[in-house]
């Protein structure tokens, strides 16, 4: 049986509370994405420069899933070069069906969803700006996207 | 505590799941064994089409098809020919919202509508109103979120054709005066369709009492099942209306370069209906009339302030609609997302629903992105209520350190 604080940990809690790389940067390529049917909201922006991603911001509202998520999305994939970051980001579509990846240090803190899957209906708030992130890096999309 | 209604051993699912607290009723309500038993008594005995056929079990399924709109007309004070079956409220209002608007609304015409409208009452007239150079009027609310007469008064004019306007808010559960409303619509001509998707669950509804040209609602909401639902209009309207859907058992007459159609109701229905869910909801009337809408009204009121008073007990909740007609209380804990929150509900065996709940324009209006709605309805009890409550007060000391 799942308990509650195997979704909610000190981890989770640090990132919706102190989230990193918030706030964005006008210039940068963005999308925002949206799950309509709960309001979770965010808009992630990744600066790639010469292959190598220099930067990613987000903002938005959501629940608490959501936005942690997003700081630590945001955390793993500076510095990172695109074909690592698509990696990454396929480890992390994984982990949320249960699947803990080969090499776990690389997913940093996004490691603590590996128990999201006892919750289904939550899914979809982790992986909100994932596939927002997902879907700058490898099409020409830009502005709205309900995901 | 004492129930004015202990029902809980006629709902199957509450029957399979003894602890769980379902406070979702206005998504959709339980459905009762009679229902089921009747919808299941249709596929065992006599489970072919309606209208078709000519022999003894095809007679018999048409039969009792048409029972449930003598049932329905009954249950509303109409004529059953005023009846017309759809597959929920959101199929009925998009009907009459394509069918009126299609054909009698023209430029510069004004519709009137409300922020408390649930996304299926507003939008198909946004978009008619796009298409045909109409104007949308939204109702002002009042400081506490209702439709008014006298504010419904300062958007109506010579120009307004329709007035479309829900009865009983899915947010806010206030009931609006629309018999005061229609009244008043009808003395510039205007077209008053009213969504009861929310109100004719809980409150006795007589279409000829509120003189409404439109009523339209769904089963589910009201212990029958999904997937069907009415709409109510007023004959000499409803004959002129044209249908917006063609096919099977609409028509009369056929040739290569017209057609003529049946009468209404039946132009307006075409296609293999949902049979047994239309069988199935005359027995949903049926329970309700049983223990009848007084009975009905008093328990979920009783219940209703059993919860509030409890519920504003609690600091660190904000509750939106402390004087809610139908049962329904929207609130948030504060600082917590309603996702966050309903894991801790969730995890309590306590079913309630989190978002926007369809109707964006009143979750804007009250400054929120989403929140918490329970609903209370007939088989829920203080025990309900108390657990419920409890719950709530977890989630917040949960999320208090957060
Ligand atoms: C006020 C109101 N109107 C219309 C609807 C649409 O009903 P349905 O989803 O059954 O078509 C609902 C249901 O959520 C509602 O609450």
């Amino acid at each position: 049986m799942s308990n509650i604080n195997d979704l909610y940990n000190q981890v989770l809690r640090d990132h919706r509370n102190y989230p990193r790389n918030k706030g964005l940067i006008e210039g940068y390529r963005s999308l925002h994405a949206k799950n309509p049917s709960c309001g979770d909201d965010v808009t992630v922006q990744i600066d790639i420069k010469d292959g190598i991603i220099k930067d990613v911001r987000h903002d938005g509202t959501g629940c608490a899933i959501c936005c942690s998520s997003a700081s630590a999305m945001s955390e793993v994939l500076i510095g990172k070069t695109i074909e690592e970051a698509n990696s990454i980001i396929k480890d992390f579509y994984e982990l949320i069906k249960g699947t803990l990846p080969t090499d776990e240090d690389r997913l940093g803190d996004a490691i603590v969803f590996v128990n999201i899957h006892n919750f289904p209906p939550r899914i979809k708030c982790a992986t909100l700006s994932w596939r927002a992130a997902d879907t700058l890096l490898n099409t020409d999309e830009t502005g709205e996207k309900d995901v | 505590m004492k129930e004015i209604l202990n029902i809980k051993n006629d709902f199957p699912v509450l029957v399979n799941n003894k602890d769980l607290v379902y406070l979702d009723s206005g998504a959709t309500s339980l459905k009762p064994y009679c229902v089921l038993n009747k919808m299941d008594e249709y596929y065992t005995k006599y489970g072919v089409n309606v209208n078709r056929g000519v022999y003894d079990l095809s007679y018999q399924a048409t039969d009792e098809y048409e029972k449930t709109r003598e049932v329905v007309a009954e249950f509303l004070n109409c004529d059953s020919r005023e009846v017309v079956y759809t597959k929920g409220a959101s199929n009925g209002l998009n009907m009459l919202a394509l069918s009126i608007g299609y054909n009698m609304i023209n430029e510069g015409d004004e519709i009137i509508t409300s922020e408390l409208e649930h996304h299926s009452s507003f939008l198909p007239w946004q978009q008619i109103a796009k298409n045909k150079n109409a104007t949308i009027k939204f109702v002002p609310l009042n400081d506490e979120g209702r439709i008014t007469v006298e504010n419904f008064l300062k958007v109506l004019s010579n120009k307004t054709k329709v007035v479309c306007l829900t009865h009983a808010s899915n947010v806010m559960g206030y009931v609006t005066p629309i018999k005061e409303i229609i009244k008043e619509a009808h003395k510039v001509g205007a077209i008053v369709i009213v969504d009861g998707a929310q109100s004719v669950p809980h409150i006795k509804v007589d279409v000829k009492e509120l003189d409404c040209d439109f009523l339209a609602f769904s089963a589910h909401k009201m212990l029958g099942p999904t997937g069907f639902g009415l709409v109510y209009g007023k004959y000499n309207i409803l004959s002129k209306i044209k249908p917006v859907e063609y096919g099977g058992d609409m028509i009369e007459e056929v040739y290569k370069d017209s057609s003529i159609y049946k009468e209404a109701p039946y132009c307006f229905e075409t296609g293999t209906p949902p049979i047994a869910e239309a069988i199935g909801f005359s027995e949903a009337i049926k329970y309700l009339n049983n223990i009848g809408f007084d009975k009905i009204e008093s328990h979920v009121k009783d219940l209703t302030d059993y919860c509030l008073d409890k519920l504003s007990t609690i600091e660190g909740i904000t509750i939106y609609n402390k004087t809610t007609d139908v049962g329904i209380i929207t609130f948030n804990i504060n600082n917590v997302h309603p996702h966050d929150a309903s894991a801790i509900l969730n995890e309590d065996l306590i079913c309630v629903r989190a978002g926007h709940h369809c109707a964006k324009l009143i979750t804007s209006w009250l400054g929120v992105n989403s929140t918490l709605r329970a609903c209370l309805y007939i088989y829920n009890t203080h025990e309900d209520v108390d657990k419920f409550v409890e719950s709530i007060k977890r989630c917040v000391e949960y999320f208090k350190e957060w």
